[in-house]
């Protein structure tokens, strides 16, 4: 308990477990599709470890986000190899295509863009995600017609 | 018997390999003999997927590449059916045959011995091919000094970059005091352009759990961490089943293979955090906290995680691990150059004719990576430059390309080995360009604990895209060394240490490129937009498309007559260029 010593876990749930704090702010993630500010309260009440400590660790690392995502999170790739691809060009056509900047989220909730450093795929650069699906080989209306089939429901 | 196998990791899966995988099912499922249809995961040949492998019963296999589920029909009808295998279809075949045999044949693999070879989900497999019989000799052998020794014999340096002896860290956690000890495997594989533990965590999870328990008994470690990237979901399903299946059969718990030894491991995702591969602030990320480096020494191996001592290796360097201790020091050691032995696997991508996983002994030039086993330069463009080592490493010259691969010859060159990502770039990309994305991402993903880094980089960055922007000043270059070596001194991480690195690589070689963007406002390699210039030349036919396309205005002139850009309207948004099906737009 020596490293969160100045930490009171109030929950024999917690005790002895450090470390957990990440993978509690991925489940909750997972469940709520975002880090609600309830919920970052009951893990403190819960753990007792500050708010403020929570803050700073959800703030931290790029997965988490504090504001609600769409339904089909898509996820472009801009490492190297997608970058000397056109993964520019890619994220430029999605961002028109949908009509809102990268990091953002339609007004029907349905997509929320990003990019992402590199998705490992970089044999098919350029490469994008959308929720677990991976797409390579993409030129950038390539990557329109696949936001298509998600918008009618052809894919899901 | 005969055997069908499809690949299907991530590469595979995005290529079109889990369709390819039901229309196998369903067409072989309607002959009367159904050969067994079965999973296996990369086989390294990305540029080729989906791929699909038949084994006839006599033992010979048949590799073929870009398997659409359209193609399997005749696929199974001519090769089982007739008994004919498809020549044109055929990539490599275990009798020498097919068009890209020489990618597959060039290499050495040991790390990737199994993978493509066995189905990443079954310990059965594993088992079948050797696999566990490493633990098996440790546990047996009951000598982990020896143990240790071998490994410094063998001469295998960190595969995470850095190239520290893997046998030395090992003796170090060993003689630490303290009773608790940790193994950590750092899947945290977070260069942009490097894919070789995917790959391998997805197509061979068992050896690199194995590679683990075996690190474990060697430095008295009962517990074991992989810290794996979020962005990796096949990787930490594969790897989730493994360690289960390692459990039941008692090669992962307490009293393994019935000694006294035991081993526990646990999967920790990361949370996307570039600055966590690096060893201090993984370990951080581990307990909890905000991923941010602290100083060594302490080194992990006396005060790692919770304060204990712990051995941190890389996913490669483990699944050597099983390898060497059935084969011995000698085995790996005779492979390589003085200083650097072995073999390294690298993930080929860029403008490569054939991208994918490469596994080669040390000691072979950068040269014959890129002509003689992936083909050359797709398009058959210029060869212009590789890039090494990610956001740490640097841009090697097309004329560099005698270059051998181990650490200290790509250290001299202002690289790094890294990980092993290798993106070839050819006559079309900027260099200026691709200093600046670098320093972007190494900007962005900087934690902010030490000043050069976190506002050095981002000074660096303005520079270079101004450069980029035609808005270069006089001294620029200048200003880019200087802080270039500040931000190297002054940074406690190698994040920092090395965030330089692609533009001192890229300013060394390239220069005149730089000089180019400054002086002239002209990019050499027509790639930023801002410093382009667009006409229209004799070869257009008036068909008024980039007219139309022109959101400005800018291009005036009349159906089947030669059109013209008005430059002071012109916004050089490339749309113009975009549009011409006649090639008749010029930039420069």
């Amino acid at each position: 308990m020596h490293t969160h010593r100045r930490y009171n876990f109030k929950n024999q749930h917690f005790a002895g477990q450090e470390g957990r704090l990440i993978p509690l702010l991925q489940q909750a993630q997972t469940e709520d599709g975002y880090l609600r500010r309830e919920r970052l309260e009951e893990i403190h009440k819960l753990s007792g470890i500050p708010l403020a400590h929570i803050y700073g660790v959800a703030t931290f690392y790029a997965q988490f986000r504090l504001k609600p995502v769409g339904k089909f999170l898509l996820r472009a790739c801009h490492g190297t190899a997608c970058h000397v691809s056109g993964a520019v060009e890619l994220s430029q056509a999605v961002e028109k295509h949908l009509g809102v900047p990268n990091g953002e989220t339609t007004a029907d909730r349905m997509f929320s863009i990003e990019t992402v450093s590199c998705l490992g795929c970089c044999s098919l650069a350029p490469a994008m995600m959308i929720n677990g699906a991976t797409f390579g080989n993409l030129s950038p209306s390539a990557a329109v017609k696949v936001v298509k089939k998600y918008q009618k429901g052809e894919r899901s | 018997m005969t055997r069908v196998t499809v690949g299907l990791s991530t590469c595979g899966i995005a290529a079109g390999a889990e369709e390819t995988f039901t229309a196998l099912e369903t067409k072989l499922a309607s002959l009367p003999d159904a050969p067994e249809l079965q999973r296996t995961g990369c086989v390294g040949m990305c540029y080729q997927e989906p791929l699909v492998e038949i084994s006839n019963g006599d033992g010979v296999r048949y590799l073929y590449g870009h398997i659409s589920p359209d193609k399997v029909g005749r696929l199974i009808d001519e090769h089982l059916g007739q008994g004919a295998p498809i020549t044109d279809w055929l990539v490599w075949t275990s009798g020498g045959k097919g068009s890209d045999h020489a990618y597959l044949s060039r290499q050495h693999r040991i790390v990737l011995r199994n993978c493509g070879n066995i189905d990443p989900e079954s310990i059965d497999e594993y088992i079948r091919t050797g696999g566990y019989l490493a633990l098996q000799k440790v546990i047996e052998a009951k000598d982990p000094d020896g143990l240790v020794n071998v490994m410094i014999e063998s001469g295998l340096r960190g595969r995470g970059g850095a190239g520290f002896l893997t046998g030395m860290k090992w003796r170090f956690t060993r003689m630490a005091p303290g009773t608790e000890k940790f193994i950590i495997c750092n899947a945290d594989e977070g260069d942009p352009g490097a894919f070789m533990d995917r790959s391998v965590l997805e197509s061979d999870p068992h050896s690199v759990v194995e590679g683990m328990i075996i690190a474990g008994y060697a430095i008295g470690a009962d517990h074991g961490y992989i810290y794996v990237r979020a962005e990796y979901p096949k990787a930490i399903e594969r790897l989730t089943i493994a360690i289960a299946q390692a459990q039941e059969r008692g090669f992962l718990g307490d009293g393994i293979l019935g000694s006294t030894h035991s081993f526990h491991v646990k999967l920790k995702e990361g949370a996307g955090a570039f600055v966590c591969g690096e060893e201090t602030a993984l370990m951080m990320s581990i307990e909890g906290k905000r991923g941010m480096p602290r100083v060594r020494p302490p080194f992990p191996a006396t005060r790692g995680l919770w304060e204990k001592p712990t051995s941190i290796n890389n996913v490669e360097t483990f699944a050597n691990v099983p390898w060497i201790v059935i084969n011995g020091a000698k085995a790996f050691n005779s492979l390589g150059t003085a200083n650097s032995k072995g073999t390294k696997v690298f993930a080929m991508a860029g403008k490569i004719r054939h991208g994918g996983l490469v596994e080669v002994p040390m000691g072979i030039s950068i040269r014959e990576i890129v002509f003689d086993i992936c083909g050359g330069i797709r398009d058959d463009r210029k060869f212009k430059a590789v890039q090494m080592g990610g956001p740490s490493g640097g841009c090697i010259p097309a004329e560099l390309q005698d270059t051998v691969i181990d650490y200290e010859s790509i250290n001299k060159t202002g690289a790094i080995m890294g990980s092993g990502g290798l993106v070839v770039m050819d006559e079309t990309i900027c260099m200026v360009d691709v200093a600046r994305f670098f320093l972007e991402f190494t900007q962005r993903e900087s934690c902010g604990k030490c000043t050069f880094c976190r506002i050095g980089t981002k000074r660096m960055l303005e520079v270079l895209t101004r450069i980029t922007e035609g808005g270069g000043r006089d001294g620029d270059i200048e200003l880019l060394e200087d802080l270039a070596a500040r931000v190297k001194n002054s940074s406690l991480c190698g994040l920092g240490q090395t965030a330089p690195n692609p533009v001192l690589t890229t300013l060394k070689y390239f220069r005149s490129e730089y000089e180019a963007h400054l002086t002239n406002k002209k990019c050499p390699a027509h790639h930023c937009q801002k410093l382009l210039t667009y006409t229209i030349t004799d070869d257009c036919s008036g068909c008024m498309l980039c007219l139309k396309a022109c959101a400005v205005g800018a291009i005036t002139g009349e159906r089947k007559k030669v059109h013209v850009i008005d430059q002071a309207k012109c916004t050089v948004c490339g749309e113009c260029y975009k549009v011409c099906n006649l090639g008749a737009i010029a930039k420069d």
